[in-house]
């Protein structure tokens, strides 16, 4: 999984730009800052699209020959082209290939024969349930772990859960998935197999949110819920060890910087206790930037249970480019691109105005 | 005149002489003093360990294997770790599993050393040039820069590698259309903490051109922050290719690649776990090799970090 472990920029909080070189007025200091956060978004946005065109334009498959099968004569070929647009210069069809795209028009899916984004909303539930689970996991024992490495630094403690994070980078996701199903599934049956709920309870409850586990609660169907939750443990615990590895790391050393800071000794001089020194007032502090490291994680992890799906067969938005990359069916795999690139792109941004909101000195 | 003999200088000594005499011995001093540092980390003296492992067996390797990696015996068909004459047993062709990892981390290495020769000159390259040059180079360089490292990683390499056929090749490409911008990132901010720095300024005051400087001052300087980078990315790298290979985008069967091995395995992983866990465990080794050198690399070259 591509977690930044080091200085990259998804690693390091966004750091406030101008460099503080010419002193502006606030007002229009945060105007600017938001026309640039708006600049920025469009910016990427449009990268991306200009991406999934090309990548459209050079796979090997004739989009013409895909709409009408391979036996039709000039004319309807010929006709068809230029329905689809294609005999426009390249400038042109990107331009109309940008506006459907802001339209939510990505084709139609030739496996489904669905709209592309109807396909999305369908699948996205489930990978946005995987992905919240797995993050809620990460910081409740990620955070935690990181700020026990940080007091105790050096020490046993610090190196347990260091070489565990390093592990946590180190193994790939879809052995690790299988080798939870051997031994939890297969051998010791504690768990549920693959999947999202057991067949039996397969369309019990009315998707409303599409989130099993809020729609049965709602529902009062408890038995489903319980199997959505035993299918959940080990995708979403296997998800959540990776988050729990890039969170507990960086929260040791957001916890490091702070605890060298000055304010710390005054806090000791007056007397509190170290917990309240730790916990209160540097991981008060580490806290800033530690929200950022978290959405950025939850953004990685949302691209990054594709493995994870396909592994469970979990029916979410990364079993659905799979399957439908193996089917040669384009539509499908770049509209999901662009639909997991454009929540990336907006958590990335979301961090950054987090970051913005929440450190007094980036205002 | 007297003639004392010089007291013979030991290798050792002549390596942490204060006062080098040559630029090369200063060199090797510094080096000598990083690997004394880096020496009491044994976590990272086992990563370092653990990739050189992987190097001595993709050199070594085909003569250390028993079978073929390609040699099927319809016979002894997925027999359990231990069988005699198959140390860690065989898949469902019969073919040796031990041979087919050991012939695998040819690959394994063939992917990783490919993305890091393209994908650190290329963005030591961007990522000095931005920084050097400024103004309005730098803005649009970076803007670019951004655009790739917003993307998610594995989908966009998904993306490219539908559209450019699976295999090895394409998945190098894909992998390093994807991971060059932090090298970026990185050569920019060490370009700018030494762009203003006196040695620049003298170098340009003797008629030095933009791209000499670049070349021949801020590169140097750059290199130890990207080879930790590289290092550290390794794993990154050697994860993406086989988690493309487990989807079957990578390298293609019969082709030994640990992540096509790990999948062919999950079709017996119930009955015959050993097939798909064990190439799985090597991926895991030698990536938390490249992860555990990288962290104690880190250690030495980039004091700043240091903890």
């Amino acid at each position: 999984m591509a977690f930044d472990i080091v200085n990259g920029a998804a690693a390091t909080p966004p750091r406030p730009q101008g460099d503080g070189r010419r002193p502006r007025h606030a007002v229009a200091r945060h105007g600017g800052a938001v026309l640039r956060v708006a600049a920025t978004l469009a910016f990427t946005l449009l990268g991306l699209l200009a991406v999934t065109f090309f990548i459209g334009r050079v796979v090997p498959i004739d989009p013409v020959l895909a709409a009408v099968g391979d036996r039709v004569n000039a004319a309807t070929y010929e006709r068809v082209r230029v329905e689809l647009g294609l005999h426009l210069p390249l400038w042109e069809q990107f331009l109309r290939y940008i506006w459907a795209a802001l339209q939510g028009e990505f084709g139609e899916s030739v496996l489904t024969s669905n709209p592309v984004l109807d396909d999305i909303r369908r699948v996205f539930p489930a990978t946005l349930e995987l992905a919240t689970v797995a993050t809620v996991i990460g910081v409740v024992l990620g955070v935690p772990a990181g700020v026990i490495a940080a007091t105790r630094r050096g020490t046993w403690i610090d190196h347990v859960i260091r070489v565990l994070g390093l592990a946590g980078y180190s193994v790939p996701v879809f052995w690790l998935g299988l080798m939870g199903l051997l031994v939890f599934y297969a051998r010791l049956d504690w768990l549920p197999g693959p999947g999202r709920i057991d067949l039996f309870f397969e369309g019990m409850v009315e998707p409303v949110t599409g989130v099993i586990l809020i729609d049965s609660a709602l529902a009062g169907e408890w038995d489903v819920f319980r199997s959505a939750a035993g299918h959940l443990v080990l995708p979403a615990s296997i998800l959540g060890y990776f988050s729990l590895a890039y969170i507990s790391r960086m929260t040791r050393s957001f916890m490091l910087e702070q605890l060298q800071q000055e304010y710390i000794t005054t806090a000791r001089i007056k007397g509190l206790s170290e917990r309240a020194v730790v916990w209160r007032h540097a991981l008060g502090n580490a806290w800033v930037p530690l929200v950022t490291v978290i959405a950025l994680s939850y953004g990685t992890l949302l691209e990054g249970s594709v493995l994870t799906e396909i592994v469970f067969s979990w029916p979410g938005l990364g079993f659905y480019i799979t399957n439908s990359l193996l089917n040669a069916d384009m539509n499908a795999v770049l509209g999901g691109t662009i639909v997991v690139g454009a929540v990336f792109i907006g958590l990335n941004l979301m961090s950054d105005i987090l970051y913005r909101l929440l450190d007094p000195r980036a205002r | 005149m007297t003639l004392t003999a010089p007291p013979t200088p030991t290798w050792r000594a002549w390596l942490l002489d204060d006062a080098p005499a040559s630029p090369r011995q200063a060199w090797c001093g510094r080096m000598y003093r990083g690997w004394l540092h880096f020496r009491r980390n044994p976590l990272a003296v086992s990563g370092l360990a653990m990739a050189l492992l992987l190097i001595v067996v993709a050199a070594v390797g085909p003569a250390l294997a028993p079978h073929g990696p390609y040699e099927q015996t319809l016979d002894s068909r997925l027999l359990p770790p231990g069988s005699p004459g198959y140390l860690l047993g065989t898949d469902e062709l019969g073919r040796d599993i031990l041979s087919r990892v050991l012939y695998g981390a040819r690959i394994t290495l063939t992917i990783v050393v490919l993305v890091a020769i393209i994908v650190a000159p290329l963005g030591l390259l961007v990522g000095t040039v931005a920084g050097y040059a400024g103004g309005i180079v730098d803005t649009v360089l970076m803007r670019l820069t951004d655009i790739f490292l917003a993307f998610p990683r594995l989908i966009l390499a998904l993306a490219l590698v539908a559209a450019l056929g699976p295999g090895i090749e394409n998945a190098v490409i894909a992998i390093a259309i994807t991971s060059w911008p932090p090298y970026a990132r990185i050569a920019r901010a060490e370009t700018l903490t030494i762009r203003r720095s006196d040695f620049i300024a003298a170098a340009r005051l003797q008629g030095a051109s933009p791209w000499r400087i670049v070349f021949g001052q801020v590169i140097p300087l750059c290199t130890s922050s990207v080879i930790v980078r590289v290092t550290l990315d390794m794993s990154g790298i050697i994860l993406v290719a086989a988690g493309l290979g487990f989807l079957g985008l990578g390298a293609q069967p019969p082709s030994p690649e640990w992540g096509a091995m790990v999948s062919s395995g999950r079709k017996f992983l119930l009955d015959q776990w050993w097939v798909a866990t064990v190439p799985g465990f090597a991926i895991f080794v030698v990536s938390l090799g490249f992860n555990l050198l990288g962290d104690g690399l880190r250690d030495v070259l980039d004091p700043r970090h240091g903890g």
